[in-house]
């Protein structure tokens, strides 16, 4: 059962390393496909950390593994992901006349991949 | 390690918009290697450690290995015979690179747009429409007793930012440093920069722009109703307190960063946080400073501003330069379809662009210079590998605050710098359309 979150694509200190080390490598992908979420969400969606879960929206859709954060650090509702090639998919290019397309507050479907 | 190594003083970490210049570098000369990098944070050891010298080609053609002056000639075909040439990129290489993409986009009646477009652009058009109270972060170290970063995430970003510039360091008028400070955070996440900040305020997804005009409001002695904890998640109680904060304080600063330029409202939200700290002004000194990304994206907006007039999304179809952000912005001459060749030059589109951008950037000829491979490499007709700046290339870049900096070799590499070869397509492009055209010195006699 999917359900409707807003995606925050960012940067994080393991990112800004593993991108150094080479964009094609494992490491940088890995670190680019993992995604956070509130752990209230993940019970409730009966996730564990390292599940695969499906984000769509109508632009794209992307597979990630994800990682449980506390809710009062995360809101319920609230995903983050390091930014790459994985959340540019999701990403609409209509900039609004601004030359910046939206890249962060989205909204995505999430679904459990069994 | 080698016995053949050698130091290098105040050398400058390009990772990111901080632009460090007190690295102490410990090159390994036989290996071409830094092997310690002393006061790079994380963000930066990793940086000057994997940048070597690696085994690839000078340049590809169509995935093949090409010398330089065959990759070159290719390169400026593609940009001379173009009708609708871009010119993107250019945060991580030196102004004097980025002059010669400037030229290059003139000669070729291009679109020249970097990075910046999709950072802060927004904050860019902003300053146009409402000004910039602004410091370097030297001032700001010496002198700023309430620091307030909103959207952004130092720790993961900007390690040093804390240390070197804003938060713990001792300053002329900041004598006891971090004890003489208030440091505020407003995000919608709890972030690793949150234990840093004595007050945090986790804003609604969305809602910065109603926070920033409820503080601007109270700043100005405007009421403002209770409701606004509905709006945006914040007490009215916490917004009043802040805004005394701010209008008390000695000297305030207001650092934002990709929370406001990526979300909706986008130059409304930057423009809302340039106002907050123009109002101030009446009461106290305020400032306001985009927190930059990349090494020299500062330097790009410096360097395409005083040529063309504008920072970015520049184009010279009509012979002169036009602005015009959503027209000749590259997320855009992409996704459009309008661009029929693009040269990109240190960044990496094909990575982090919209799928639409990215379907069309594999239809058209692209030329990359990059240090390493990556998806934009990949997918380029032409396909160079450049020497690292700040590493085996010298050259001047911009911190976050416009201060130009001047950086220092650690170890030569085989590789052409991008200057190099901007400089190279640049002549090779003047010959072809001197050569079109039928004009110039190289003009045919008839």
């Amino acid at each position: 059962m999917a359900e409707t979150m807003i995606l925050i694509p960012g940067r994080t200190s393991k990112q800004g390393t593993s991108l150094n080390a080479g964009k094609l490598k494992g490491e940088y992908l890995e670190v680019t496909t993992t995604v956070e979420m509130n752990s209230d969400d993940m019970q409730r969606l009966g996730l564990n950390d390292g599940d695969q879960v499906r984000l769509s929206n109508e632009i794209g859709e992307t597979l990630l593994r994800c990682k449980g954060r506390k809710p009062a650090d995360l809101p319920a509702g609230v995903l983050f992901m390091a930014y790459g090639p994985a959340s540019s998919l999701l990403m609409e290019s209509d900039t609004a006349g601004s030359g910046m397309p939206i890249s962060k507050n989205f909204e995505v479907q999430v679904e459990p991949v069994k | 390690m080698s016995e053949n190594t050698r130091t290098v003083e105040n050398a400058t970490c390009t990772f990111c918009g901080c632009v460090c210049d007190d690295m102490v570098l410990t090159v390994d000369l036989d290996q071409k290697r830094i092997t310690k990098a002393k006061n790079a944070c994380v963000l930066g050891r990793a940086w000057f450690a994997e940048h070597t010298v690696e085994d690839r080609p000078v340049a590809l053609i169509g995935g093949k290995e090409a010398s330089l002056e065959q990759a070159v000639e290719e390169a400026a075909h593609i940009l001379a015979n173009a009708r609708f040439p871009i010119v993107y990129g250019l945060s991580d290489t030196t102004c004097e690179a980025q002059r010669q993409a400037v030229a290059i986009t003139d000669m070729v009646h291009g679109t020249i747009d970097t990075t910046t477009s999709v950072c802060h652009g927004p904050s860019g058009i902003a300053f146009q429409g409402v000004g910039e109270s602004t410091a370097s972060l030297g001032e700001i170290k010496n002198r700023a007793d309430l620091v307030v970063y909103w959207g952004g995430n130092p720790a993961e970003s900007h390690p040093r930012h804390f240390t070197r510039y804003a938060v713990t360091p001792k300053g002329m008028f900041i004598p006891n440093g971090r004890k003489d400070r208030t440091v505020v955070l407003v995000d919608v996440r709890k972030t690793p920069s949150a234990p840093v900040a004595d007050i945090f305020l986790q804003v609604k997804p969305g809602k910065d722009f109603e926070l920033i005009w409820a503080l601007r409001a109270l700043v100005k002695g405007r009421r403002i109703s209770p409701a606004i904890e509905e709006e945006t998640g914040i007490a009215l109680s916490t917004l009043e307190d802040l805004a005394q904060r701010m209008k008390n304080c000695r000297y305030g600063v207001l650092f934002f960063g990709m929370g406001l330029t990526m979300t909706r409202g986008r130059h409304f939200n930057s423009g809302g946080i340039l106002a907050l700290a123009t109002d101030l002004n009446e009461y106290t000194h305020f400032v306001a400073k985009p927190v930059r990304g990349h090494g020299n994206v500062t330097g790009a907006d410096n360097v395409v501003s005083w040529q063309t007039g504008y920072p970015f999304g520049v184009n010279f179809s009509r012979g002169y330069p036009r602005f015009n952000p959503g027209e000749f912005t590259t997320v855009d001459t992409l996704s459009r379809g309008e661009a029929d060749a693009a040269m990109i030059i240190a960044s990496d589109p094909a990575s982090n662009f919209p799928r639409r951008a990215i379907e069309h950037l594999r239809k058209i000829p692209v030329i990359s210079l990059d240090t390493k491979p990556t998806e934009t490499s990949q997918l380029a007709r032409v396909a160079f590998s450049t020497a690292t700046y700040g590493i085996s290339v010298g050259g001047t870049v911009y911190r976050m605050d416009d201060v130009p900096i001047t950086l220092r070799t650690a170890f030569d590499s085989p590789f052409p710098s991008d200057e190099a070869v901007l400089s190279a397509i640049r002549n090779r492009v003047a010959e072809l359309l001197a050569e079109k055209h039928g004009y110039g010195m190289l003009k045919k006699a008839s």
